[in-house]
């Protein structure tokens, strides 16, 4: 046994000291041998009530005020409050420096856990993926959300709380469409952003004369008629970013409401890199703790007694029930992120001839650190199970994959299994359930009729003959017609440009505040 | 490596507070709506206690689009025996497995939990106090002291060091009182070895002349001295006192009382919420009435006739001795079986109309009855017949029949609906 004087801590309880103790030795083994690439850490001890507040707003420290968010809180508050759902382990933000929460309640053991999954894990995985490289600013994040949230209460002070509550409704209903999907244009840069808005304003209001206002207008210029591609061109048309459409090409939106349309799609575009790597960022975080841990253990920092409660929890997170099991809700991101890191490690260290013929490139290369940080570096879920998804996993998961066509009566079909037949079918199927292009709705802004009635034409191009809820879709489009001013319209054509569905809506009573 | 560790824990918790809320604001009518039925089948003492309600999620849900239908692949983990080509039943209809469990969209009632003061603010939320002008400053009651200014004259606990100090020293200036420091060099200059007898004359003849006029003029005047001054800011207080009256003869049964003592507590609360002093007063009849405490109001077996202007007077004597009408807001609620001997009716209808009604923000009279549902075909007690002929002669009495527990809520919203609602029409 080696001497309890190289102990981290003892027990279950923790003090500052000990947090900092237990950083630096998981920051040692993150550093040497696992070679990871981090943000500066801030770790933050926080309450329950406090964790609470934190899931509300969407894990964010600040954020602007808005009902639902009120909601989320009311609605997790009851069900923990009545032990529903325990709290989550670990909240961490993907900013410089990472930000994350540890929980007062946990044990040390528990604050092990969560520093090595959440303040290493995550934040390499934040660090050095390339789509959060792509898509999102870590040094900028919380001083832009300090601005939004400040931007938004100076426009309720000078438009009213209802006004701005109706811009921010609308546009929080077409967030998952406020997103640029291709890259394209540089990097976001927000700082940069926050300083442009308030120079904006600045110049709206030394310009301002009244006098404007009375000038009166002539008469219409003249009449040449846009050709139809000549108009779709200037309107960068056909454009998927809805929000950034309405942004910059909705007629009646006032300049205030441009710029909480452009807040919320910033947010939203924040967000999208973690929606696409649910598997892969989780993977990797609980990939991290579990070698850091099993290291501390090895090096006698973790008591016998304190690893045993590592692997008690460490097993619940990655449970994986079968689709048969009553607790079956799908795949949990962790246990499919952590088996697919460990298969990889095993491919690398010792592979056999089935992974010699499948994974070449990597089969026995020996450098699982390497393959690792390279895997996580450029790939999201939905490339990363198509590329690494090896037989023998899906052997061990026992995968299968149904096809449900109601148009087929005797039932739905088990269309591959875990067989030499099935493997690329199944893996291909898998990776599809993961790629956000088949997960959200495929909806552009194709037209408007600028000659006529101003009427905005949107299109849903209808995959695997999956139609959009009409319910919601009418809530929806009523937003979207209330920002656009005039009509809008939302057709549903399947592959073969047939109309399935036809959606006309017209602006209802709050429009766009003249 | 850098690390910060922060202790947030002392951080201004319920940062949500204000998006908690938007959200009640917002979902106020569907909210009200439960918090009204979650309170009907409430004991008393609980419908003050916040609790779990439940709203429909219509309207309040956040809409997206989303897809439905259509043909769907899946791959699930865990098969045991399915080989290629096999054709599964389909399940019974469990909904989408799309969305994710625990979203709201999934669920078609929003539960959550309402604190007290929520709860309080939203059950009594479309309540209206009647006829809220006699406001009176109270003059007891003072809300704190504030500084204001200096005074001449005050106690030496508030004796103002530095102005007076600064007054003083303004004082001396301007009188040119002798510096002591000048006194001493000449008195020095004269006790030097090698001053002369004439100079040294001289110098002593300056010196006293100096000291006297020190004398004169001194180091700390009394018209320097300032004291800090307070004021008190008496702040209007209205309050109120609210007469509890009740029949406890023998017809009046246990299930009676209850019904009584549940209105007289939500009206307690209800005027608890609007005037920062409520005071209680219980009064119990039977043939002759008394002051009693609430337990015995409630529960002291008591027994004899019933003599209703018994209660009314000693009503009026109270207000008389202790609660004058010009700074109290008085409330009154009777209960009451209904039965009264048939002579003292006249009495009764004097006194209520004479001397009670006239200085009383809101009488109430409440009819109980046995928990039978005869409440519709219950004829007319003698009381009630009285009441009722001194409404329609225009006297202001709210009045109302309750058989059931049931009922208390209802009616009390009902007589203190908001007036803007239901014209002064039938109270």
């Amino acid at each position: 046994m080696t001497a309890t004087a190289d102990r981290l801590f003892q027990g279950a309880d923790w003090d500052f000291p000990t947090l900092q103790r237990i950083h630096d030795a998981c920051d040692e083994i993150a550093r040497s041998e696992l070679g990871l690439d981090v943000y500066p850490n801030q770790i933050e001890v926080i309450t329950a009530e406090q964790i609470l507040d934190a899931y509300s707003s969407v894990g964010m420290p600040l954020f602007y005020k808005h009902w639902s968010f009120g909601k989320h809180f009311a609605f997790q508050e009851a069900s923990y409050r009545k032990g529903l759902t325990g709290l989550a382990y670990e909240v961490v933000i993907n900013s410089s420096p990472c930000i994350s929460y540890l929980m007062e309640e946990n044990t040390a053991t528990m604050q092990t856990l969560v520093i090595a999954h959440a303040a290493f894990g995550h934040n390499h995985f934040f660090k050095n993926n390339y789509l959060f490289r792509q898509w999102t600013d870590a040094d900028g994040i919380l001083d832009y959300l300090e601005f939004a949230k400040g931007y938004v209460a100076q426009c309720e002070e000078r438009h009213g709380r209802q006004a701005v509550e109706h811009t921010l409704d609308a546009a929080h209903a077409l967030m998952s469409h406020g997103i640029d999907r291709y890259p394209g244009k540089k990097k976001l840069d927000l700082r940069v952003e926050e300083k442009r808005a308030a120079q904006r304003r600045l110049h709206e209001e030394s310009v301002f004369n009244d006098l404007w206002r009375t000038v009166p207008t002539g008469p219409a210029k003249s009449n040449a008629v846009l050709s139809v591609e000549r108009r779709r061109t200037l309107l960068g048309l056909p454009q998927e970013n809805i929000l950034y459409f309405l942004e910059k090409s909705a007629p009646r939106l006032q300049p205030w409401q441009r710029e909480i349309l452009r807040i919320v799609r910033h947010i939203a575009q924040y967000f999208y890199p973690q929606s696409q790597t649910k598997v892969m960022n989780e993977g990797t975080a609980t990939y991290v703790h579990y070698r850091i841990m099993n290291r501390l253990h090895e090096q006698g920092k973790i008591s016998d007694g304190n690893f045993l409660e590592f692997l008690q929890s460490h097993t619940n997170v990655v449970f994986q029930p079968d689709f048969d099991d009553p607790r079956f809700s799908g795949f949990n991101p962790y246990a499919l992120g952590f088996a697919m890191m460990l298969d990889i490690e095993r491919i690398v260290t010792s592979p056999d001839d089935e992974d010699r013929e499948w994974f070449r490139e990597i089969a026995g290369s020996g450098d699982t650190m390497g393959v690792l940080r390279r895997v996580w570096a450029n790939y999201r879920d939905e490339s990363f199970i198509t590329q690494f998804l090896s037989p023998r996993l899906m052997r061990r998961l026992r995968l299968f994959h149904l096809h449900d066509d109601p148009a087929e009566t005797a039932g739905i079909r088990v269309d591959a299994i875990h067989d030499e037949r099935g493997y690329r079918r199944v893996r291909r199927e898998l990776a599809r359930q993961y790629d956000v292009g088949f997960i959200d709705p495929n909806i552009e802004v194709v037209d408007v009729d600028l000659a006529g009635n101003r009427r905005l034409i949107l299109r849903h191009t209808v995959v695997k003959g999956a139609q959009l809820n009409e319910v919601d879709a009418k809530r929806v489009l009523q937003h979207l017609a209330d920002l656009w001013s005039y009509d809008v319209s939302l057709i549903e054509v399947d592959a073969a440009d047939t109309i399935l569905k036809e959606y006309v809506l017209s602006p209802g009573g709050l429009a766009a505040a003249a | 490596m850098a690390i910060h560790i922060v202790d947030r824990r002392l951080n201004p918790g319920s940062k949500s507070l204000e998006n908690r809320q938007r959200f009640l604001r917002r979902a106020k009518a569907l909210v009200q709506g439960a918090v009204k039925k979650s309170s009907q089948d409430r004991d008393i003492k609980d419908v003050l206690e916040g609790g779990e309600v439940s709203i429909p999620l219509d309207g309040m849900d956040e809409p997206r689009f989303r897809r439905e239908g259509g043909t769907r692949d899946m791959v699930w983990p865990g098969n045991k025996k399915f080989v290629e080509g096999d054709m599964l039943p389909r399940p019974s209809q469990r909904g989408g497995k799309g969305t994710g469990p625990g979203e709201g969209d999934s669920e078609d009632a929003f539960r959550f939990v309402l604190s007290r003061d929520e709860f309080v603010d939203l059950f009594l939320d479309d309540l209206e106090l009647p006829d809220l002008a006699k406001r009176k400053l109270a003059e007891a009651e003072s809300e704190g002291i504030h500084r204001a200014g200096y005074a001449t004259s005050g106690s030496p606990a508030n004796i103002s060091i530095s102005r007076t100090v600064s007054r003083a020293l303004a004082r001396r200036v301007a009188l040119r009182r002798p510096r002591p420091e000048a006194i001493a060099e000449l008195e020095a200059e004269a006790a030097a070895a090698d001053c002369d007898e004439a100079r040294r004359a001289e110098l002593m003849a300056e010196i006293e002349a100096l000291k006297a006029k020190a004398r004169r003029i001194p180091f700390i005047d009394p018209i320097d001295i300032r004291y800090r001054r307070f004021e008190a800011t008496p702040k209007p207080v209205a309050q109120a006192v609210m007469f509890c009256l009740m029949d406890v003869s023998g017809s009046m049964s246990e299930h009676m009382k209850n019904l009584a003592k549940r209105f007289y507590m939500l009206l307690y609360v209800f005027l608890k919420r609007r005037y920062r002093h409520v005071e209680i007063v219980f009064i119990r009849h039977t043939d002759r009435a008394e002051e009693v405490d609430e337990e015995t109001f409630f529960h002291g077996p008591a027994s004899g006739g019933t003599l209703v202007s018994s209660a009314l007077q000693a009503m009026h004597d109270i207000i008389r001795s202790r609660f004058r009408p010009a700074d109290w807001n008085i409330y009154a609620a009777e209960a009451s079986d209904g039965d009264n001997i048939s002579s003292d009716s006249a009495v009764t209808g004097q006194l209520l109309t004479d001397m009670i009604l006239p200085v009383c923000q809101f009488f109430a009279y409440l009819e109980v009855g046995e928990a039978a549902n005869y409440t519709f075909d219950m004829p007319d007690s003698s009381l009630w017949t009285l009441y009722k002929r001194l409404r329609a002669e225009g006297a202001p009495l709210s009045m109302r029949k309750v058989s059931e527990r049931s009922e208390i809520f209802p009616v009390f919203h009902d007589l203190f609906q908001r007036r803007g609602k239901r014209e002064r029409a039938a109270p």
